[in-house]
């Protein structure tokens, strides 16, 4: 019996259009835009001026704070531009445009061959921060601040995060069936890093077949473990996967390693194992490209910074005008309103969505159905977030309605007969109440 | 990159997550609800004749009508087709005798529409289920037109009797029993809708089947009509009885005086209810409650109306009080 959570929902995976099709690797662009702020935390500063020729895998801006992460050049080429572009998250932001020169040349002593067992665990600590590794399912926070819980956080569970519960997005899907080795290389790396025995690894019913490659991986490792996981979202919630696989729920508030837990995305233990074994930086990842309106969805391995439409472009371009175009899944992605933004390290998927797609209707007053209530995995009351939310009684919603409990996966406006865009008043509050906060 | 791919994206829509929803809607849900009703409705039609129709046509168009000029009026969205305003035109002809005068029902459609469900806001915002507020605008100002059934136009034309309650509470339980025959036929008669009532408080067996598909649909819960039905009936069966304590007759009242029509079409209106299944079952129980003391004790024959109403008035308390288990307060 497939393990579950309360509440969720259960969209049309939409899968269908990239599952059965192999990770195809994108030509090298002939210019790539890379920001210099890919993660959740401090920007970047560049550190390289313009006219500078630079090598595949070299340091191109670096992290000024802990909760950061440094940038690497996705390429061989030249320097053309360092000024603000479209940015898919923070809106624009300093980029580093580098002109390809075909070469793809590495920077000097790369790719090199390491064995990941020799190595101390703080040398693998430094390497995850040297190469940039930030967590590759959409949230962007810098691997190795998760991997170095505090002192008196201890870890007893690894959790590798294979759900893929969104609709449309296979990447991960692909990557665990054709780098299932590969994988489970990272896994341990992780699980030695944090000094765990016990490891899971969580994959949604609806891929079998990852769940097949995935258990012949692993077995004759100790202590490693696949789960297959009912199809329903928000499955792939870091605080739902808990909830299912170790039975204990994240205090509010809290952080998975508040109950001894760390989550990684697949694509990020893979970049892992690659650092650590090769010192390879994260520079390319795998995105599914796909969507009503796309002609031919695929997945691909884009280096970071190439475009949205260079990637649109790679699959056949577009059947009709999108409606809208998402980076990341359909229920937790970001709209975009241009395709000049880059691929960065967090893009799992760009979807370009057609009419029929996203039904989007006009906005009614909420009837009080009580379908959001039953649909939050949570445990709150969306319909009064909305309502409260749409009064500007911030206060209230954070206060009596545990605004800072919603971990925004979209579950109750997916539902919401009345079309009501309870997240949209979600994220309105809980940044009024950060305002406040920070006048205070 | 090829060149030739059609990379056309105009002006994009940005907007906060998800991108995707489901198609259930307002409208949807409204039309399902009047479709479940609409057997019953019918059936009405063939008990009643003529005057069943033109009841629940004046009730219906009034109620559109009125809702119309009020979002007019009020430059609000024109959503009339929405059905939700047609709903409460045929729930309240459900809710009164066929017989009636044609301004009857006329002005309980706009009491309805305009009093209780848009001076409050309009569908969402108001407390009240609205056809209930029309039922009791139009009992308390016309009492006799309201409580004066017809017979059955299949059966005896043109003759006015009490209802199976009327008579229970007028002239006791055995009259009743003796006035259909026996114990049996007068079941039979209640749960097919062969005896006098209001349109659409007749024929349980109808009323069900719709609420069943409703269940079945994942628009009503299923707790609040069996919670309240089952509530009446417990509590009938023990102080209902002439004879003493469990001695009622719990079958006949739960057939009987709209309760069915009450608890599976406007004990579960979803505006005016609790949003949780718990507070829903603790709505249902409370309304079950009053329905009883209503009629055992009460000056009315029967209760449902006033039960759900006072209820109603209960429902914001009840979501403040009853909360969902929150993630992270569980285990």
């Amino acid at each position: 019996m497939a393990k579950s959570f309360r509440g969720g929902v259960h969209p049309d995976d939409r899968k269908r259009y990239t599952a059965s099709k192999p990770i195809e690797i994108a030509p090298i662009p002939e210019k790539v835009i890379i920001p210099v702020r890919q993660h959740i935390g401090a920007p970047c500063s560049s550190t390289v001026k313009v006219g500078d020729l630079v090598k595949k895998g070299q340091v191109i801006a670096e992290a000024q704070a802990f909760v950061s992460s440094p940038i690497h050049a996705s390429t061989s080429g030249k320097v053309v531009e360092i000024a603000e572009y479209p940015h898919p998250v923070f809106g624009t932001c300093l980029s580093v445009v580098i002109e390809s020169d075909g070469q793809d040349e590495w920077v000097e002593g790369l790719p090199l061959q390491r064995d990941w067992k020799t190595l101390e665990i703080t040398e693998i600590k430094e390497i995850i921060r040297q190469t940039g590794m930030v967590g590759m399912g959409g949230a962007t926070f810098p691997t190795h601040v998760k991997m170095a819980p505090p002192a008196e956080k201890p870890i007893h569970t690894f959790i590798l995060n294979g759900a893929e519960c969104e609709p449309f997005l296979t990447a991960d899907h692909r990557v665990m069936l054709e780098q299932s080795e590969r994988v489970v290389t990272g896994v341990q790396i992780a699980m030695k890093v944090l000094g765990v025995t016990k490891g899971y690894i969580g994959i949604e019913e609806n891929k079998p077949d990852a769940i097949a490659a995935m258990n012949k991986a692993c077995s004759g490792i100790t202590g490693l473990e696949v789960v297959a996981l009912q199809t329903k979202y928000p499955q792939g919630a870091e605080k739902t996967l808990i909830g299912v696989i170790c039975g204990t729920d994240v205090p509010t508030g809290g952080l998975p390693m508040d109950v001894g837990v760390v989550v990684q995305n697949v694509g990020t233990v893979v970049a892992i194992a690659d650092a650590v074994e090769k010192g390879i930086p994260l520079i390319e990842r795998v995105t599914t490209v796909t969507g009503g309106a796309v002609v031919n969805p695929k997945n691909l391995l884009l280096r970071i910074g190439t475009t949205f439409s260079q990637a649109a472009a790679l699959c056949g371009g577009f059947t009709e005008v999108p409606a809208k175009v998402i980076m990341g899944g359909p229920m937790m992605g970001m709209a975009q309103r241009t395709l000049d933004v880059p691929i960065i390290k967090g893009t799992s998927g760009i979807l370009a969505l057609s009419q029929t797609d996203v039904n989007i209707g006009p906005e009614r007053p909420c009837i009080r159905c009580g379908r959001c209530v039953d649909a939050c995995p949570m445990g709150l009351i969306p319909s009064m977030l909305s309502i409260v939310g749409e009064r500007g009684l911030f206060q209230v919603a954070k206060e009596e309605y545990d605004l800072l409990d919603c971990v925004e996966c979209g579950s109750c406006v997916y539902v919401c007969p009345a079309k009501r865009n309870i997240v949209h008043y979600i994220k309105l509050s809980k940044a009024q109440n950060a305002a406040v906060a920070v006048k205070k | 990159m090829s060149a030739e791919a059609k990379i056309d994206v105009g002006t994009l829509t940005v907007s906060a997550s998800p991108h995707i929803r489901c198609d259930e809607s307002i409208g949807k849900i409204m039309w399902s609800v009047n479709g479940a009703l609409a057997p019953a409705a019918l059936f009405s039609v063939y008990q009643f004749g003529l005057p069943a129709i033109t009841n629940m046509l004046i009730c219906i168009i009034a109620a559109v009508a009125t809702e119309y000029l009020i979002l007019k009026w009020q430059e609000k969205p024109m959503v009339i087709n929405d059905g939700s305003a047609f709903l409460t035109g045929l729930l309240l002809a459900m809710n009164i005798p066929a017989t009636v005068p044609w301004y009857i029902p006329l002005v309980g459609s706009i009491a309805a529409i305009g009093i209780a469900k848009h001076t409050m806001g309009g569908l969402g915002y108001n407390i009240y289920n609205p056809a209930l507020v029309g039922r009791a605008f139009l009992l308390a100002s016309w009492p006799i037109a309201m409580t004066t059934w017809p017979s059955m136009a299949s059966k005896l034309d043109g003759v006015t009797s009490a209802t199976p309650l009327g008579i229970l509470k007028l002239q006791g339980y055995d009259k009743l029993v003796q006035i259909f025959g026996d114990k049996s036929d007068l079941y039979t008669a209640m749960f097919f809708g062969t005896r006098s009532g209001s349109m659409g408080e007749t024929s349980a067996v109808l009323l069900i089947l719709g609420g069943i598909f409703l269940i079945y649909r994942g628009y009503i819960n299923w707790q609040v009509p069996v919670f309240m039905i089952g509530t009446v009936g417990f509590l009938t069966f023990a102080f209902g009885g002439k004879a003493g304590l469990f001695t009622g007759d719990p079958i006949l009242h739960m057939m009987s005086g709209g309760l069915i029509l009450g608890a599976f079409y406007m004990a579960t209106d979803m505006v005016t209810i609790p949003i949780t299944i718990k507070g829903q079952i603790l709505f249902a129980v409370g309304a079950g409650m009053l329905t009883v003391l209503i009629r055992l004790l009460g000056g009315y024959p029967e209760g449902v109306c006033y039960a759900i109403l006072l209820m109603n008035c209960v429902t914001p308390l009840i979501d403040r009080v009853v909360k969902p288990v929150k993630y992270g307060a569980r285990r």
